[in-house]
């Protein structure tokens, strides 16, 4: 496939849902993808094929659909690490998503080594899922939470990483890769060598980066890297928690049950072997076995034209949107150190009504929070509008935005 | 845009310019409540004397809705009794706004409408039950409150 505009619009025949029209039978421009991807028809095929031909149980019975299934779900382990460059397909557990990727660790790795007055660091700029999990181990374990806070660009003031550093208290570093709010994309490599020469632990929450950019985690050297198959086309509650052998052979287990043991006896078990040590439980088998196939779709067009596709949409709806008056802008103004999200807010109007005005143009964008409210207090508003894009996505599209937003412009008597 | 039934001139008049903004010192009840879905929050400040609202304030961040809701409320149920206030219903709120259709056509947005009306509730419900001692007067307002959306 070529990086061509031509070719990314010709990938739309495969996704169902932008064919509908909604409210007034307007076309669907669909660009809340930083909450959740629209599904190609390879995904949804996989996934019924399994229930229509296959279904069964994982990992226990030996009859012929038990085979089939389960040498499914596995594929997706070696599709997943290979994804990754991960050389160790057994490193790989299967999550519901990042938000229980990082439960798991903050429980399972957390409890085991923090202590009192040990230092946990993350960003302003995290989701609620890598701020809360955190606060619930600090406060149990009398730690402290602290924050790198953010520049006026939207990016990461690195010093105070050193200073926290320079404490010797500092036991895990948790950021996300590309914030979902500001687009920002961290520089990981810098964090990650500091943290390195510190002997402190990274964890990396990708739940923004793995769908919209090559992701090299081996490269990378984090020792936890959580992201969400639902993100990048694949099905909900299918997400991926990776790390170090080593160190998911010390952690002990998140949930108890089926599968995650090797023997039970009255009053003790011993675990199973990695991953199955951290997978109680029958596991989402049709989804994971679904996320393959968004997986192959990703590697198909290519990760860095994905990148660039993202780029070019993200470099037009800028110069757009900034010859609006009246719209402010979140984030550093390089297109080349953010991703396709962009945040604003639109004169005194509240995202929410500009949400509503512009859905009945077929636009859909998200208002609200984004589940950062460290974020908003910092940049000292309620909520923001929120623009993100993926692969289907045109410059056709951008204008329908613009389009919208200049009838937001007339509703307010802007 | 012009036949869109939420965005009419009243609407956005009142998120312009909305009324009995601002906050009250030592105000007899004091109520704050937030959009867990937006981030939307509002205080609203009540008075009390001789069983009526003697006055009323409300104060935060919200959309055009949450705003204009909360500006009509406090204008219709200034220097009513609190029985009065106790009975007043989301549908005369709603109706003095032309905003009936929310409550079937947007479940989102007809909890921005409602904030204001659910923080009164409340805030009547603490004055009786926490201040007053009166958990009888009280009734079941912090029910209705709950269930308003
Ligand atoms: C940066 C970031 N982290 C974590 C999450 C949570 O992901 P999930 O809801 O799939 O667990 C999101 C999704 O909104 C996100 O954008």
């Amino acid at each position: 496939m070529q990086s061509t505009a031509d070719a990314f619009e010709d990938l739309r025949k495969d996704f169902p849902v932008l064919n509908r029209r909604v409210r007034d039978n307007k076309k669907l421009v669909y660009f809340d993808n930083a909450a959740t991807t629209q599904k190609p028809n390879q995904v949804i095929d996989a996934i019924s094929d399994y229930y229509q031909n296959y279904n069964s149980n994982i990992h226990r019975a030996v009859h012929a659909l038990a085979e089939e299934s389960t040498e499914a779900f596995e594929n997706t382990r070696d599709i997943v690490a290979k994804f990754l460059n991960i050389e160790d397909s057994r490193e790989i557990i299967f999550v519901r998503g990042t938000t229980e990727g990082i439960n798991l660790v903050a429980y399972a790795w957390g409890r085991d080594n923090v202590k009192e007055g040990d230092i946990i660091v993350t960003t302003e700029y995290e989701h609620h899922s890598n701020i809360v999990p955190w606060q619930l181990l600090t406060q149990e374990k009398k730690a402290q939470l602290k924050y790198i806070d953010i520049d006026d660009n939207g990016e990461l003031m690195l010093d105070q990483l050193d200073d926290y550093l320079s404490t010797g208290k500092v036991k895990l570093v948790t950021f996300s890769h590309m914030s979902n709010v500001l687009g920002t994309i961290s520089p990981v490599e810098k964090i990650v060598s500091k943290c390195k020469n510190a002997g402190v632990k990274v964890l990396i929450d990708a739940a923004q980066s793995v769908p919209h950019m090559k992701v090299n985690v081996n490269e990378i050297g984090c020792d936890f890297f959580v992201f969400s198959g639902h993100k990048m086309l694949g099905p909900t509650g299918v997400g991926v928690l990776w790390a170090k052998k080593e160190i998911l052979e010390k952690m002990s287990p998140f949930l108890g049950g089926g599968d995650m043991i090797r023997e039970v006896h009255k009053y003790e078990t011993t675990w199973n072997d990695l991953p199955y040590k951290f997978e109680a439980g029958t596991p989402n088998i049709a989804d994971v076995i679904g996320f393959a196939k968004a997986i192959e779709y990703l590697e198909k067009i290519g990760m860095d034209n994905i990148r660039n596709h993202e780029l070019e949409l993200t470099k037009y709806a800028l110069e757009e949107m900034k010859k609006i008056p009246g719209l402010t802008l979140y984030g550093t103004k390089e297109p080349e150190k953010r991703g396709g999200v962009i945040s604003f807010n639109f004169n005194d109007v509240h995202p929410h009504d500009v949400g509503t005005i512009i859905d009945k143009d077929g636009v859909a964008i998200r208002s609200g929070h984004h589940c950062a409210q460290v974020l908003m207090e910092k940049l000292n508003v309620a909520a923001t509008n929120r623009a993100s894009f993926y692969i289907y996505n045109t410059k056709e599209e951008i204008d329908v935005l613009i389009a919208a937003l200049q009838n937001v412009a007339k509703v307010f008597k802007l | 845009m012009s036949g869109d039934p939420i965005y009419t001139e009243m609407i956005i008049e009142y998120s312009r310019n909305p009324s009995n903004f601002g906050k009250i010192a030592d105000a007899h009840i004091h109520q704050h409540d937030a959009n867990p879905l937006c981030g939307d929050t509002i205080d609203l400040y009540l008075n009390i004397e001789d069983n009526k609202i003697s006055e009323i304030k409300f104060d935060g961040h919200g959309c055009a809705i949450c705003m204009a809701c909360s500006s009509v409320l406090t204008e219709m149920i200034k220097g009513k009794s609190l029985d009065d206030v106790k009975k007043f219903d989301k549908d005369e709120l709603l109706s003095e706004l032309g905003l009936q259709h929310l409550v079937k056509t947007s479940p989102v947005r007809i909890k921005c409408a409602l904030l204001s009306l659910k923080s009164l509730k409340f805030g009547i419900y603490s004055y009786f039950v926490d201040k007053m001692k009166d958990s009888e007067s009280a009734g079941n307002l912090n029910e209705e409150a709950a269930n308003l959306y």
